[in-house]
């Protein structure tokens, strides 16, 4: 019985660790500049494509990979948020509206260039099999997905709380007025923050196409999970972010294990409503956006 | 004379009242009859975008390589087979929709179209009402016995009969039962419970994930704890991807606990990879490396239609060889008689070879006689084909109930 647990536990971190690897960018993104943005899951699905014309192409496997998607997927974040989401920063009802349209052309985009059937990301063949851990054997991939989301996360957590951007990034968020007017130029900022959670997301999506699907829809599903992670954790709250992700995939793998998925989605859901209709601001913020 | 509004709608009236009433008046007229100017319509109504879009798409283009194959072979008694593509954008109300247009608007005699179940349902009233029929070639669940489609993909006794008694003796009697949360799935598994129960086989576990489900740790947990002898698995679409590469991940062996499914074709296994789908087994009545000559055929022709890395699958072959049995029905009419009601009656009891061998439809059910075969998937991505069935396995839309029977009068129940 206790191998049982421990398995459980070590996948509910599994399926915490996609959560927040792909909340994570999002978060950054809604906590500081407020928009809400619902091409969120189109950037992953950029950034499983990515992966796949990579290595198909340019023969470049995944671990290789990763950087150069980051930064394709950020530079094509840049130009939406030069495009598009700068002009929207103070309608935040507009901005759900043209997220979603660069949602569904980047769709339609990536079904017209590389085509409508499933495509196929090839798992890094060291870590094709199972490891040991803790005693119970495990996907040596999912391991892998879990240290890298951990390292992404340290990542973050010290770009905005240790460099100078990050401080020029929460003065912003605190008050982008008086921000501004001690010389910090809140565009660059914005649009920084914004090619970097979408860079995130694009790594989410390299990271979970060899054990998921890629198609150019994929993304619905993952906006999803990302939006309850970001409701559930509340706003502005790293911290809360991580330990949202944490509930949500302990509460989804023990629910799914002891009755099944199905049941598992539908409780998780009920239970985030529950929880947003008593506590709006989420469960680890203090301040209720305004 | 002026023509003010209320005259014009008087006479308008009048004019439709006249059409209404005296149709046989019209119908003899040869520019509205269905086949008109050597021209045979009919419409092919598979989704070309939406979720379904991709393998639709194949579906669509083996039914107008078919069209155009009877055409470059001189026609229906020198008559061209028309077709007119709607994409009905996988939405079971477009369906309907683009149904109602193909049917009433362009007067088709016949439309090809859907994949998923949703989807037939959908259109099932407009050509029941309208007296027309769809052509529907995907492998579902059985239970329908409608006078306006022909099916000519498997139902659950064609894929299971052979497959089950023969993974029990191979594998072991201890089955989990995994599928998507849909009606297809739950009544395959019905039949396969049915069939379980009297071979002696014990089921430990039936289960459904929300379609488009892509995290499959807690399942691969389950399997990893009760070791079931077999996973008999009718997950479908991406789903289907997202489970094979897990339990590959997971380091789980297909050598002890295969997965068998129903739904795991060419295309699904070139979207997760030859090694994650290798040692599982899947039964269906036609597999792209099946060896003859027509297949042979088939293949060649559509990979030189469409592209050298186009595949051929179980939905794929049924819309090609139904559009030569539509052919062959309306070649027995002579031309002022091809419509629905005789083509039905015509392509009752046809027979012909298609790539998977010689298949004949039945009368009494309008489904089709085919050929079951048992493939294991292979590293390389392709299939081998381990067993074929016999003989031709007859269709039994409602072999799971007893007391109903699919007949020619329609369902009968005892």
């Amino acid at each position: 019985m206790s191998e049982i647990i421990i398995s459980q536990v070590i996948t509910g971190l599994s399926i915490g660790s996609i959560l927040l690897l792909v909340a994570l960018g999002l978060a950054i993104i809604y906590g500081t500049t407020g928009v809400i943005n619902l091409a969120h899951g189109e950037f992953v699905m950029l950034g499983a494509y990515s992966a796949w014309a990579l290595q198909k192409y340019l023969n470049v496997g995944l671990f290789e990979g990763l950087i150069l998607i980051f930064i394709i997927v950020a530079f094509i974040g840049f130009i939406v948020e030069r495009v598009v989401i700068r002009h929207l920063y103070d309608r935040p009802l507009d901005t759900i509206l043209a997220t979603w349209g660069v949602g569904i052309m980047a769709q339609q985009i990536i079904r017209l260039t590389a085509g409508g059937e499933l495509r196929y990301v090839q798992m890094p063949p060291s870590l094709g099999s199972s490891i040991s851990v803790l005693g119970v054997e495990t996907s040596a991939f999912r391991m892998f997905v879990l240290v890298v989301t951990a390292a992404l996360f340290g990542v973050t957590w010290y770009l905005m709380y240790r460099t100078n951007i990050g401080m020029k990034l929460r003065a912003i968020t605190q008050n982008r007025e008086m921000a501004s007017s001690f010389g910090i130029n809140s565009n660059k900022i914005y649009s920084l923050t914004f090619a970097y959670g979408c860079g995130l997301a694009g790594l989410a999506g390299a990271l979970v196409s060899p054990l998921k699907s890629v198609s150019p829809e994929m993304g619905t599903t993952y906006v999803v999970d990302a939006f309850m992670v970001v409701v559930l954790g509340g706003v502005e709250s790293l911290l809360g972010t991580v330990a949202s992700s944490i509930i949500l995939g302990e509460l989804n793998g023990f629910l799914a294990f002891f009755s099944n998925d199905t049941m598992a989605k539908a409780i998780v859901f009920l239970a985030i409503v529950v929880l947003i209709r008593f506590r709006p601001q989420g469960l680890f913020s203090s301040k209720i956006r305004g | 004379m002026k023509i003010n509004r209320r005259s014009f709608v008087k006479g308008s009236i009048a004019a439709g009242a006249f059409t209404a009433g005296f149709p046989h008046i019209w119908i003899k007229d040869s520019s509205l009859a269905y086949a008109a100017g050597g021209e045979i319509k009919v419409g092919v109504l598979f989704s070309l975008t939406g979720t379904t879009g991709i393998i639709e798409e194949s579906l669509n283009k083996a039914t107008i390589m078919a069209i155009e194959e009877v055409n470059a072979a001189g026609g229906i008694n020198g008559m061209k087979i028309v077709p007119v593509v709607e994409d009905p954008a996988s939405d079971p109300a477009t369906f309907a929709e683009k149904a109602r247009k193909l049917v009433l608007g362009d007067k088709c005699v016949s439309v090809f179209g859907s994949y998923t179940s949703a989807s037939r349902k959908a259109v099932l009233p407009v050509f029941e009402k309208r007296n027309n029929l769809y052509w529907y070639p995907t492998l579902y669940e059985g239970r329908e016995c409608s006078k306006n489609v022909i099916y000519t993909g498997a139902v659950p006794n064609q894929q299971q009969d052979e497959f089950v008694p023969w993974l029990v003796k191979k594998f072991g009697k201890r089955w989990s039962l995994i599928g998507s949360n849909y009606i297809y799935p739950k009544e395959e598994n019905n039949y396969c419970k049915k069939l379980l129960a009297g071979l002696g086989c014990e089921v430990i576990r039936e289960e459904y994930v929300p379609l488009g489900h892509s995290e499959f740790s807690s399942v691969v947990n389950k399997f990893r704890s009760e070791k079931p002898d077999v996973i008999f698995s009718t997950v479908v679409g991406d789903s289907v991807v997202a489970l094979h590469r897990q339990y590959r991940a997971a380091g789980l062996n297909p050598d002890t606990m295969p997965m068998a499914s129903l739904t795991t074709s060419e295309n699904e296994v070139a979207a997760m990879g030859g090694d994650a789908a290798a040692g599982h087994f899947t039964s269906a009545p036609y597999f792209q490396v099946w060896d003859s000559p027509e297949n042979h055929k088939f293949v060649d022709a559509y990979r030189s239609r469409w592209g050298a890395d186009k595949v051929t699958h179980f939905v794929s072959e049924p819309c090609y060889f139904q559009v030569k049995m539509f052919a062959e029905a309306c070649s027995k009419l002579a031309a002022s008689d091809i419509n629905p009601n005789n083509i039905r009656e015509a392509v009752k009891g046809v027979e012909m070879m298609a790539p998977q061998g010689k298949v004949r439809l039945d009368g009494p059910t309008l489904h089709t006689y085919l050929w079951p075969k048992i493939g294991v998937c292979k590293s390389d991505g392709q299939f081998e084909i381990l067993k074929q069935s016999p003989t031709w396995l007859a269709p039994v839309p409602y072999k799971a109930y007893e007391n109903q029977i699919c007949t020619e009068q329609g369902l009968q129940e005892s």
